[in-house]
C-alpha cells in the first residue's frame, strides 16, 4: 500500500515538475523521493523507476494514440527497431525509469550521508 | 562506506544524465528524445487536430484570416501587403520551419554546424562557389528598394514570431534528432534561399571539362561530339520568329587562343536532370476558348517538398500557387487575370578565368600589364563537436578563385576564378512580387526586367487572351565560343564586354501556331542574332510536347493532364528501329530472343508495367558506356556526349572510329555495339532479377522514391512508387527526380486550376499531411485548386480557420 502511495506521489511530483522543466525533471522527482520521502533500499530505485516508466508510457500513449501512431511507427524505424512500436514504448519507459531510479538511489544516499544514519 | 556509496551513486546519476542528454553518433540524446514532455512524442500531431483558432502576431496592422482547405493549403486574406507577407512567413514557418532553415544552411555552407564533420567538404564547396558573396550582392540590391525591404522584413518578422512562440517540445522533430535549435531568420537568409535555387538551376557549366577534352582529343572531335546546335531540333522560340527588328550590338571575337590546362578534378555539379516543362495555348487553340497554361518543374524529389502551396490575397490582388519556403510571394502560379510558370533557360552563365598570381602569397594577380590586388576572405566553418575549420578564399574582380592549390588546383601560383551570373547584383525577388499582382501582358513583361539569374523561360497566359514566353536573365553578350572554355584572366580581351539588352532577350508573344512551350531545349535556332551556348540542352521532351500541340486543332484541360503524364520515350523510338534492323537473330539464346521480342512489341511508352522499358534502359546504358569507353576512367575531368548526339552518330556514322572498343582486337562498328550491349543487358537483368527477386516491370526496376532531406532517412521517406516516365520523357520521373509540382490553369471568368506535388503541406513526419499527396501524384491525379474569392466564402472544403490579430 505504502509503495503504491509512493509511486503515485512520484508521478505527481514528476508531472508537476515536467510542466516547467525539461526531461530531467523526472530525475529531480526521483531524487526528491529518495532524499526527502526516504525510500528504503531497493525501493529507492524501483519506486521512481516504476512511477516514471508508467508516467512516460501512459503519457506517450495519450499523445500517439489520437494520431494513429503515425510518427511512432516512423521513429520505430529510425531507431532501428524494425518498426516495432511496442518496443519503442518499452524503451521509452525503461529510459525514463532508469533516469528516475538512479536519481532515487542517489537521493537516498544523500539523505543517509546528511542524517548520519546507517 | 557511506561516502563510497554516495560517490558511486553520484557518479551514476551524473553519468545517466550525461548519457541521456547527449547525442552519440547518429543516436539522438535518448532522455530528451523519448521524454513525452519534450521529445518526439510531442510531434505526434496532425495540424487540423490542434490548430489554435486565434493567434496574436506582433507587428500585424489589421486582422488576417487564414482558411485551410482539405489539403492543408492556407488561403490567406490580409488587408495590406506587409500583413500578407508577415503572415506568409509565420504560416510557412508553422508548417516548414526545419526545412526553411536547413536549406539556407545548405546554401551558405553551414551544414557542418548541424551534422558535423561529414559536411565539411560540402560546406567548403559552397563557400568557394561564393554563395554568401552572391547573397550579399543580391541583398545590397534589394536594400535599394525601401518598399520591398519593408516586405522582406515583415516576412522575416513573421517567421521569427513563430520561432519565438515555440516551446522546446514544439520544435520540429528533426531538431530533436540532430539536437540543435533554430536561429532567428534574417533577410540575408531569403537571399541565400534564392541563391540556393540559382545554384541548382544555373550552377552548372562544362568549361573546364571542355578545355580538358580539347587538349586530349582535339577541337575537331570536340566539335563533332559537342555541337552548339543539333540537327532537327525544335527551339523554345519558334523558328519562324523574325529577329530583324533587333538593333544588335555585335561583339568582335578577339584574336586569342584559349589557355590549354589540364584540370584534374572539378566540383560536383547540380543534378543534370534539373529541368522543367511549361506550355500555354491561345484562345483559338482551346476547346473552351480560354487560354490554358501548364508548368511542371523537375527537381530532386524530397520531403519536405521544395514547394509549399498557398493562396495570398489582399484587397488589391488574389494570387495562388507554389511558394518556396524562404522567399516571398508565389513563384509559379496564377491570379484572377494571369498565370505564369518557369522552366530553366539552358544558358551558360558561369565562366572560368585562369589566374596567374604574382607569388605564393597570392596578394596580386596579373591583368594585362599590371598586377591587381586580390581580396582575401577567411571562411569560418563551424563544425558540430569539432574545432572550427578555416578556409581562405581569394577574390579577384571576376569572382572567387574557387580552385587553387588548396582546392583541386594546379600549383601555388595558379588559380581558376569563377565569373557567374549568379553573383550579379539582382532583385529577383521583385519579379515575383510584381508577377503576383500583374494583370496583363505588359505588367508581366515589366516584372521580368528585374530578373537576373538563373535565366528562366517565363511562360505566360492572360484572361485577355495573350500568351507569351520570355527567355529572361541578365545574359552576357558574348563573342562566339566566349566562355565555352577556360579563359585567360590576365588578358582583358577575354572579359565579358556587355550584356544583351533586356528587350532583346529572346521572346515570343502570341505566335501564329497558337501555343508557346519550353522544356530546357535550345532557346532559339542559329538565326537569333546573339551567341547562345549551353552544355546541357534537352532534346526529347520539347519535341514530344510541340508535336502534341501540332497533332490536332484544339485542346482542353484533360489533354494537358494527359501530356504531363505522357511516358512516350522519343529517345527509344528514334534508336530502337535501327538497333532491331541490325540484330543478328540467329545467334540469340532463348532468353535473349524472348527479351528482344518484348522490345519489338513495345509502343515506346515507359509505363509502370512495361518490361520493355526496363530492357531498353539497360540496353541503352550499356550501349552508351560501350560507345564512349574511351571517355571513362580518365585522370582528368571531362563530360561525355549527349544521348541525342550519340544516337545521331550511331545512326549517321555507324563506322565512326570511336565506336571501336579498345579492349577487343576486332574493329567494332555501331552494329556490333548494339548486339554486344543487348547481350550484356540480358545478362545484367537476369542477374539483377535473381539477386532482387523482382519482376522486370519498369516501376520495379526504376524504384522511384521521395527522400527526406536528411540523406533520404528511410523512416521519413517513401519508396517504390508505382509511376512511369523517366528523364528525357515528358513525365520526367526518374528514380529520385521528376515533376516536383504539376500545375494547370485555365483562365476563364474564374480561374479553373489544378495542382499536385509529391509531398504534403506539412513538414512534420508525424502529420497526416506530411506525404498525403504522393499517392495521387503517382497516379497522375490533381487537386482542384480552391480559388477563394473572399475570406468568408462558405465552403465545405475548408477544414479549419485561424484568425490572426495584432499582438499588443
Amino acid at each position: 500500500m505504502k509503495t503504491l502511495i509512493n509511486i503515485i506521489l512520484t508521478v505527481v511530483i514528476a508531472f508537476i515538475l515536467s510542466l516547467f522543466l525539461p526531461w530531467w525533471s523526472v530525475m529531480i522527482a526521483g531524487f526528491t523521493m529518495g532524499a526527502i520521502v526516504g525510500l528504503k533500499k531497493a525501493s529507492s530505485f524501483f519506486v521512481p523507476f516504476l512511477a516514471i516508466a508508467l508516467l512516460w508510457v501512459v503519457n506517450a500513449w495519450f499523445l500517439a494514440q489520437p494520431n494513429d501512431f503515425t510518427l511512432t511507427k516512423k521513429i520505430a524505424v529510425l531507431l532501428q527497431l524494425e518498426g516495432n512500436t511496442f518496443l519503442l514504448f518499452l524503451i521509452t519507459g525503461v529510459v525514463g525509469g532508469i533516469a528516475a531510479g538512479i536519481a532515487g538511489v542517489f537521493g537516498n544516499q544523500c539523505k543517509q550521508l546528511i542524517s548520519g544514519k546507517k | 562506506m557511506k561516502s563510497v556509496k554516495f560517490l558511486v551513486s553520484l557518479l551514476f546519476t551524473l553519468g545517466i544524465f550525461y548519457g541521456l542528454n547527449t547525442k552519440f553518433g547518429d543516436i539522438p540524446p535518448m532522455g530528451k528524445f523519448l521524454s513525452p514532455n519534450q521529445g518526439f512524442w510531442k510531434n505526434e500531431i496532425t495540424e487540423s487536430d490542434v490548430a489554435e483558432e486565434v493567434l496574436k502576431i506582433p507587428g500585424l496592422k489589421n486582422p488576417v484570416t487564414v482558411n485551410y482547405d482539405e489539403s492543408l493549403i492556407p488561403h490567406v486574406f490580409a488587408q495590406n501587403d506587409e500583413d500578407l507577407y508577415r503572415t506568409q512567413g509565420y504560416i510557412t514557418a508553422q508548417h516548414r520551419l526545419w526545412q526553411l532553415e536547413f536549406q539556407t544552411f545548405a546554401s551558405g555552407g553551414r551544414l557542418s554546424e548541424i551534422v558535423g564533420e561529414a559536411a565539411i567538404e560540402y560546406d567548403r564547396g559552397q563557400r568557394r562557389k561564393g554563395m554568401g558573396f552572391g547573397a550579399d550582392n543580391a541583398l545590397k540590391e534589394m536594400m535599394k528598394h525601401p518598399e520591398e525591404v519593408k516586405l522582406l522584413e515583415a516576412y522575416r518578422d513573421g517567421i521569427n514570431a513563430y520561432i519565438e512562440s515555440l516551446s522546446v517540445g514544439e520544435l520540429p522533430v528533426e531538431y530533436k534528432i540532430l539536437d540543435y535549435q533554430p536561429e532567428p531568420w534574417t533577410t540575408k537568409k531569403t537571399a541565400l534561399l534564392l541563391m540556393y535555387m540559382t545554384d541548382m538551376l544555373a550552377g552548372g557549366d562544362a568549361d573546364l571539362e571542355n578545355t580538358n577534352f580539347v587538349k586530349l582529343f582535339g577541337k575537331e572531335t570536340f566539335d563533332l561530339l559537342f555541337p552548339e546546335f543539333y540537327t532537327d531540333q525544335d527551339p523554345v522560340i519558334p523558328q519562324e520568329r523574325d529577329w530583324s527588328s533587333f538593333d544588335v550590338e555585335k561583339v568582335e571575337k578577339p584574336d586569342v587562343d584559349f589557355p590549354s590546362d589540364f584540370i584534374k578534378e572539378t566540383m560536383d555539379k547540380p543534378n543534370p536532370h534539373n529541368g522543367s516543362n511549361n506550355w500555354a495555348i491561345s484562345p483559338a487553340k482551346s476547346v473552351s476558348g480560354n487560354p490554358i497554361l501548364a508548368n511542371d518543374p523537375h527537381l530532386q524529389l524530397n520531403l519536405p517538398s521544395i514547394w509549399y502551396v498557398m493562396q495570398l490575397a489582399t484587397p488589391e490582388k488574389n494570387t495562388f500557387g507554389a511558394t518556396l519556403p524562404g522567399a516571398l510571394g508565389v513563384i509559379i502560379g496564377f491570379n484572377q487575370n494571369i498565370a505564369w510558370g518557369v522552366t530553366n533557360a539552358t544558358r551558360d552563365v558561369k565562366d572560368w578565368y585562369k589566374i596567374e598570381f604574382q607569388d605564393a602569397s597570392r596578394k596580386a594577380y596579373k591583368y594585362d600589364d599590371t598586377w591587381r590586388a586580390t581580396t582575401e576572405v577567411i571562411e569560418e566553418i563551424k563544425v558540430k563537436g569539432e574545432p572550427v575549420v578555416y578556409d581562405t578564399v581569394i577574390y579577384t574582380h571576376y569572382g572567387p578563385v574557387t580552385y587553387d592549390h588548396t582546392h583541386k588546383g594546379n600549383g601555388e601560383k595558379v588559380g581558376y576564378a569563377m565569373k557567374w551570373g549568379g553573383h550579379l547584383p539582382n532583385n529577383n525577388q521583385q519579379t515575383f512580387l510584381d508577377l503576383n499582382k500583374a494583370k496583363n501582358y505588359n505588367e508581366y513583361a515589366a516584372a521580368l526586367k528585374h530578373f537576373t539569374a538563373p535565366a528562366q523561360n517565363f511562360v505566360f497566359a492572360s484572361r485577355e487572351g495573350d500568351i507569351a514566353l520570355w527567355v529572361q536573365g541578365e545574359l552576357a553578350n558574348k563573342w562566339a565560343e566566349q566562355g565555352k572554355f577556360l579563359m585567360d584572366g590576365s588578358d582583358s580581351r577575354y572579359e565579358w564586354q556587355a550584356f544583351i539588352p533586356q528587350n532583346q532577350n529572346a521572346y515570343v508573344k502570341n505566335p501564329e501556331r497558337g501555343f508557346v512551350s519550353s522544356a530546357n531545349q535550345h532557346p532559339t535556332d542559329e538565326k537569333y542574332p546573339y551567341y547562345v551556348y549551353d552544355d546541357g540542352y534537352e532534346t526529347y521532351r520539347n519535341r514530344v510536347i510541340n508535336n502534341f500541340f501540332r497533332s490536332k486543332e484544339k485542346f482542353g484541360v484533360q489533354d494537358f493532364k494527359d501530356l504531363q503524364s505522357n511516358t512516350f520515350s522519343l529517345k527509344a523510338a528514334e534508336l530502337i528501329p535501327t538497333m532491331l534492323d541490325s540484330m543478328d537473330r540467329s545467334s540469340l539464346t532463348a532468353n535473349e530472343a524472348q527479351m528482344l521480342s518484348t522490345i519489338e512489341d513495345w509502343d515506346f511508352n515507359s509505363s509502370i508495367n512495361a518490361e520493355a522499358a526496363t530492357i531498353w534502359e539497360k540496353w541503352w546504358s550499356n550501349l552508351y558506356r560501350m560507345t564512349w569507353d574511351e571517355l571513362y576512367n580518365l585522370d582528368v575531368s571531362i563530360d561525355r556526349p549527349s544521348a541525342y548526339q550519340t544516337t545521331w552518330l550511331l545512326k549517321n556514322q555507324p563506322n565512326y572510329a570511336w565506336f571501336d572498343r579498345k579492349e577487343t582486337p576486332e574493329i567494332e562498328t555501331a552494329k556490333d555495339l548494339y548486339f554486344q550491349s543487348f547481350r550484356d543487358a540480358v545478362q545484367d537483368l537476369t542477374v539483377w532479377q535473381s539477386r532482387t527477386g523482382k519482376s522486370l516491370k519498369w516501376m520495379d526496376y526504376k524504384g522511384t522514391y521521395v527522400g527526406h532531406l536528411l540523406q533520404a532517412q528511410p523512416a521519413f521517406s517513401r519508396f517504390n512508387l508505382p509511376i512511369g516516365g523517366n528523364s528525357g520523357i515528358v513525365n520526367a520521373t526518374s528514380q529520385n527526380h521528376g515533376p516536383s509540382w504539376r500545375m494547370i490553369v485555365e483562365l476563364g471568368d474564374e480561374p479553373n486550376a489544378f495542382g499536385i506535388y509529391p509531398g504534403g503541406q506539412s513538414g512534420n513526419p508525424g502529420s497526416k499531411f506530411y506525404d498525403n499527396m504522393i499517392d495521387r501524384w503517382t497516379a497522375g491525379e490533381y487537386i482542384p485548386l480552391f480559388f477563394m474569392k473572399s475570406a468568408d466564402q462558405a465552403s465545405d472544403r475548408i477544414l479549419f480557420s485561424q484568425n490572426l490579430s495584432p499582438a499588443k
